[in-house]
């Protein structure tokens, strides 16, 4: 049996998600002894699956069409079902992307397969998938099996780690009959600059109702500078008008799990750790001794963040040179 | 226009999980209808409030599920479908997709909505799985909704940016946060939903079997994430404090 | 016996406590440090329809049972007192009695532009020599021609300085005792009117006390509510209801201080362990929490009784003087569990222990309360 996996690309560059996914792929096809294919689709992307072999997949699928230029969910999910109707895998893995969340249930749907979503790990154990998945916001890990023939999971970004592997096969072209989409896109705005997107980046530093005022996370965005890192915010900070939405961080923003997130003048309400967690090193700045940051924080700083952030971008300076 | 709006009852955000016997346990638990799906609710009636016609809430659950559903009425809503049927009861997405995908094709309507996600399973698969279903197109998290003539146009959070789509009717659309300021139900609002039709259907009812909505994905069991341990507090000078972390976070955690 | 919520009783609830943690209590605190009445949070009320909970919606308003009354005073004085009194004082004490002694004319006019909250009333009964003792009354109505004129003065009004109408109650024959006391709509849109001195007060500060001051204040001669020298009767009969009212603002309170309090002892550590685990602690919430239930189910009993069309006098006076005395206790105790970040203005606690106070004075004392129960029991 084979394993596939989806190819995220937006624009002709491939994700890091997509990274992560064919990573995780290949761990699992060696621990089920199966073959790990990836299907890449888009327009003008044949020059993707070169950067795509250095992860050993056994075959690198392209679809290569004009009208898979825009992501519409028609074209894409008549092309993935194709392939998985083709190869007839045992599993299915997208990463759960903006793209994967839209693609992966209504393929799933198609073919009537289960589909886990927004999975933190996936064992191999007894001939079988176990999908692990963050329920009621974190507060919960159920796992789950599926018990179709296709199995379909979505797995979270920036937890899976990514690794490179020898011994990627054939790049083989996959055409199928692509729809007439019945959604076209009018308008696509990219936001935030050259900073990674919030929910790809390896660093966060995140803002609260602690800035006090919007002008506040003009420091928070100097210490996201010199870190390279993404900037998010509570909702608090959202409510106030200071952040778009689509920064905040939490149960109703997003879900992040970077290797450092930094919460500034963030109290650490459930809603908002519920978005960050699963971080693996969180840092709180707050000038209350009480803040359940504190409670969650690997290393607290108490004082007041318009002192120490200063202070830490000056010292952040002296180190990185 | 007539709109068909699906909806969930989850747990309050607030919600303390407990476990029992692997699963999560409901007992004294304050429930709500899905947040997402109050902006779904909430289009929908502006919607309606602007161009006349009908909005029908649905949704598969249980007894209580009855108080979510006349929520929506207060709110405003037409009237409620509830499926209810014990096969139901440890369904995934795919079953609940398939209940209301049947409900739907006996039903008229030119636009569907949907929360973009529920907050217990935080799955996202409905919409797009209910989409697929019914042959419509799909639009997924929007934050914002125009209608036009025969399609609507709407903004959609992608990731790092946003996009904007144009979407042919009839289809399927998943609310998120942003798209509207929901509104409370009124008074009067509540007092009116008493008298409107809510109806209960079964999956015989729908021509469906137990068998038709069997879950494909089982929970085997769920369990409460291990506790994150409280590190430590710096104290001190400013400076010295700083240049601890960045020495511990060099050092220690090795994140930068 | 169904102690359940109906349909409604739960909306209302669920509606009432979402509104009141998003839109009420972000400003409770300014509202009692800056004395602000909160104008826009009542403009948003009104369009809920909370101005009018029980008038029948021929008139505008919501025609719910007075168990939802309760819940929604409740909730709205969990977060903040003040928005919580001035909601109860137009549905108790302006349209309540338009609605139960006012003619069809009245009605239409007066009591939906209050039900609608399109205007706002208050209750003009309390005078300097004339509190608990409110029979004494010194303000005068005299009719000529086709108007009342009205001249004297009210204090302490609630709503005083915002209100648009005022249920007036004032003496038109001193000889007749309280039989010559008699009750009006007054239109406070009127040369014959002023507010007077504003009192600074030391809890509910987001509402106005006000005096009113009629000089020559000349209004219809159809403003009379109800028959004539049946004035004092209503007063009395408003209070009844009232009381229902206030007991629901003291359970909002009472359990604002238990919530806190409760939350607290479980993060606040001391000798390494949360001050919860704390036998001292848990009694205080135990018996605050039992005292509160039993305040709820009296009051829920009283405005049960009064959807039902019985008599309620005592059952709405015994929820008032228990919910009264819990906020009062669990206030204070409140503090006491909180320690000194309890006295500090850190905390709402120190606001909730100022605003409960007041649930033991007007409407009726506490004193007061106890005679109208003994009178009841002993007659
Ligand atoms: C259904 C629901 C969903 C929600 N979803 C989210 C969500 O997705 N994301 C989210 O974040 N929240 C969410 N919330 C809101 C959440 O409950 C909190 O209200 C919010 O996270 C608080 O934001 P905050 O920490 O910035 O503000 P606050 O709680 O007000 O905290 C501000 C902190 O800043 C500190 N501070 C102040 N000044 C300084 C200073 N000079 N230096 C250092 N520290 C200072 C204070 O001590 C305080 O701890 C949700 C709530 C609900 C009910
Ligand atoms: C903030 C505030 C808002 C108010 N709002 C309004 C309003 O909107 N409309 C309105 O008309 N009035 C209003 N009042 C007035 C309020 O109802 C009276 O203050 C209350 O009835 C008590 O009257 P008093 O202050 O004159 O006290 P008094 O009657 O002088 O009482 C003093 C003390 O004597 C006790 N006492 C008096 N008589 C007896 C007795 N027979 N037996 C035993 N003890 C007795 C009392 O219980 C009290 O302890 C308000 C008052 C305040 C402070």
């Amino acid at each position: 049996m084979s394993i596939v996996v989806f190819a995220e690309q937006r624009g002709g560059t491939l994700r890091k998600i997509t990274y992560e996914v064919v990573s995780e792929g290949k761990r699992l096809a060696a621990a089920a002894g199966d073959s790990l294919k990836v299907l890449l689709a888009g327009s003008d992307v044949a020059g993707l699956a070169e950067e795509l072999k250095k992860f050993g997949a056994d075959e690198i699928a392209v679809a290569n069409d004009a009208a898979l230029a825009d992501y519409t969910t028609d074209a894409y999910a008549a092309v993935l079902a194709a392939y998985i109707q083709q190869e007839n895998p045992g599993l299915v893995l997208l990463g759960h992307s903006a793209i994967g969340k839209d693609l992966a249930p209504r393929v799933a749907a198609r073919l009537d397969a289960g589909l886990v979503s927004d999975c933190i790990d996936v064992k191999f154990a007894d001939g079988d998938y176990a999908f692990v998945h963050p329920i009621y916001a974190g507060k919960a890990i159920a796992t789950y099996k599926v018990n179709s023939a296709v199995k379909m999971a979505t797995l979270r970004p920036n937890v899976f780690p990514v690794e490179e592997n020898a011994g990627a096969g054939s790049v083989v072209d996959f055409s199928t009959e692509i729809p007439a989409p019945r959604t076209k896109v009018l308008e696509v705005k990219q936001q935030g600059g050259d900073r990674p997107e919030l929910t790809e980046a390896d660093i966060i530093c995140s803002g609260g109702r602690g800035l006090g005022n919007p002008d506040g996370f003009q420091l928070i965005e100097q210490l996201a500078d010199i870190l390279g890192a993404a900037v998010g915010s509570s909702r608090a900070a959202v409510d106030a008008g200071w952040r778009d939405h689509q920064f905040q961080v939490g149960q109703t923003g997003k879900v992040v799990s970077p290797n450092l997130y930094i919460a500034c003048g963030i109290s650490g309400a459930i809603q908002h750790l519920a978005g960050m967690g699963s971080s693996k090193c969180i840092i709180g700045i707050n000038k209350d001794p009480e803040a359940n940051i504190f409670n969650v924080a690997d290393y607290g700083i108490e004082g007041d963040l318009y002192k120490v952030v200063p202070a830490l971008i000056e010292k952040l300076k002296e180190v990185k040179g | 226009m007539k709109i068909v709006t699906c909806i969930k009852q989850t747990f309050d955000t607030e919600a303390k999980i407990t476990i029992e016997n692997g699963k999560v346990s409901d007992q004294g638990v304050n429930l709500i209808v899905n947040p997402y799906d109050e902006f779904a609710v909430e289009e929908s009636i502006r919607l309606k409030e602007k161009n006349g016609g009908e909005v029908v809430v649905v949704s598969v659950g249980n007894d209580k599920t009855q108080e979510a559903l006349r929520y929506c009425l207060a709110m405003g809503a037409d009237r409620a479908v509830l499926i209810q049927d014990p096969a139901l009861e440890n369904g995934d997405n795919h079953s609940a997709a398939v209940a209301l995908a049947k409900l739907l094709a006996d039903m008229e309507y030119d636009l569907i909505f949907c929360g973009k996600e529920a907050v217990d399973d935080g799955a996202a698969q409905v919409p797009s799985r209910l989409a697929e279903k019914l042959d419509l197109p799909q639009a997924n998290v929007i934050t914002s909704f125009e209608l036009g003539d025969g399609q609507a146009t709407v903004t959609r959070e992608i990731d790092g940016g946003t996009e904007t789509l144009e979407v042919q009717l009839p289809a399927v659309f998943s609310a998120q946060k942003g798209l509207n300021e929901v509104r409370y139900p009124s008074l009067p609002g509540i007092m009116k939903a008493k008298r409107k039709e809510l109806k209960v259907v079964s999956l015989a009812d729908l021509g469906l079997s137990a068998e038709d909505v069997a879950p494909k994905a089982e929970l085997v069991q769920a369990e409460l994430p291990p506790p994150r341990k409280a590190g430590r507090v710096l104290k001190g000078e400013v400076e010295e404090v700083v240049a601890e972390l960045v020495k511990l976070l060099q050092e220690e955690a090795k994140v930068i | 016996m169904d102690f359940s919520y109906t349909d409604e009783e739960r909306m209302m609830l669920q509606m009432t406590r979402d509104f009141a943690e998003k839109t009420v209590k972000p400003l409770a605190a300014e509202v009692d440090k800056n004395h602000m009445y909160p104008r826009q949070t009542v403009a948003k009320m009104a369009e809920l329809g909370l101005m009018g909970v029980t008038v029948p919606p021929e008139y505008e308003g919501a025609g719910m049972s007075n168990v939802c009354y309760s819940i929604a005073i409740e909730e709205l004085s969990r977060h903040c007192a003040a928005t919580g009194v001035i909601v109860s004082v137009n549905n108790s004490l302006a349209c309540e009695p338009v609605k139960l002694f006012g003619n069809e004319e009245q009605k239409k006019k007066y009591l939906a532009d209050m039900a609608s909250g399109r205007k706002l009333g208050c209750l003009g009964l309390t005078e300097p020599n004339a509190g608990s003792d409110a029979a004494n009354l010194a303000t005068t109505a005299v009719l000529d021609g086709n108007e009342w004129v009205i001249n004297g003065r009210k204090i302490f009004i609630t709503n005083g300085n915002e209100a648009d109408y005022c249920i007036l109650i004032a003496q038109t024959d001193k000889s007749k005792g309280h039989r010559g006391i008699c009750a009006f709509i007054v239109d406070l849109d009127n040369p014959g009117f002023q507010v007077g001195t504003l009192e600074d007060k030391l809890g509910i500060r987001g509402t106005s006390t006000a005096e009113l001051v009629f000089e020559d204040c000349r209004i219809p001669r159809e403003n009379l509510l109800g028959e004539l020298g049946k004035g004092f009767r209503i007063a009395l009969t408003t209070l009844d209801g009232g009381r229902i009212g206030i007991a629901s603002q003291a359970l909002g309170i009472a359990r604002a201080a238990i919530e806190d309090a409760t939350a607290y002892a479980k993060e606040r550590v001391q000798f390494g362990k949360p001050i919860a685990n704390l036998q001292a602690i848990q009694w205080m919430l135990a018996d605050l929490t039992t005292e509160y239930e039993a305040a709820r189910l009296l009051t829920h009993r009283a405005a049960y009784l009064k959807d039902q069309g019985q008599p309620y006098a005592k059952e709405a006076a015994m929820a008032k003087l228990m919910a009264s005395e819990v906020a009062m206790k669990a206030t204070t105790k409140g503090i006491q569990i909180l320690g000194g970040y309890g006295y500090t203005t850190d905390y709402p606690m120190e606001r909730y222990f100022r605003d409960a106070k007041i649930t033991e004075i007007y409407e009726g004392t506490s004193e007061i309360m106890r005679l109208v129960i003994a009178s009841n029991i002993l007659k």
